[in-house]
């Protein structure tokens, strides 16, 4: 499923107008990552969480060249499954 | 600031959309329900410019009860799983 599919779905279940639906998937997207962006956590209950995890700084290479690289230390999401979705996708509820 | 949860979510959805409070949290619901409908068919959601969730089949493997030392068999499992948008990483991490 993409998004177009999901606001799609989501107008049709709530019998919203598309343009609607679209607002609200875009709402609910971007107040996530503007909390990212802040390095907090997102909690949703029954869906999961985002948490930021910190990656150290390291020397990679470039696969094809070999040419050694610095890569930087970073924070980025790390999405912990809640309950209910681990449960559903296994069957158990 | 602290964690953003449904509330806060619900809040900008309020604002946004000029929905009502009822409105902005019977969708949120429902976003949430139709990704665990799709991914417990072992669809994946792959949204632009955010992530992609998808479904992954563990097989059984040993495993130790940390507490008793006792070996069991962790018995396979699917396991949900989400990978960031590189368009996203580029937002978080300041590159473009």
């Amino acid at each position: 499923m993409n998004k177009s599919e999901l606001i799609e779905e989501l107008s049709m279940r709530m019998a919203l107008h598309p343009k609607k639906a679209e607002s609200m998937v875009n709402t609910i997207l971007n107040s996530m990552i503007t909390a990212m962006k802040d390095s907090r956590r997102v909690e949703i209950r029954g869906f999961g969480s985002f948490v930021m995890r910190d990656y150290r700084p390291y020397v990679g290479r470039n696969p094809k060249s070999g040419e050694k690289i610095k890569v930087d230390s970073k924070t980025l999401p790390f999405f912990k499954s809640g309950k209910d979705m681990r449960d559903r996708v296994n069957n158990e509820s | 600031m602290g964690t953003l949860t449904k509330s806060g979510i619900i809040d900008e959805i309020v604002l946004n959309t000029g929905l009502s409070r009822k409105e902005a949290s019977d969708g949120i619901e429902t976003f949430i329900e139709i990704v665990k409908q799709t991914l417990e068919k072992k669809e994946p959601v792959s949204i632009s410019g955010f992530g992609k969730w998808k479904v992954r089949e563990k097989s059984a493997r040993r495993g130790r009860n940390p507490k008793t030392a006792e070996e069991i068999v962790i018995s396979p499992r699917k396991v949900v799983t989400f990978s960031l948008s590189n368009v996203l990483r580029s937002k978080l991490t300041g590159k473009n």
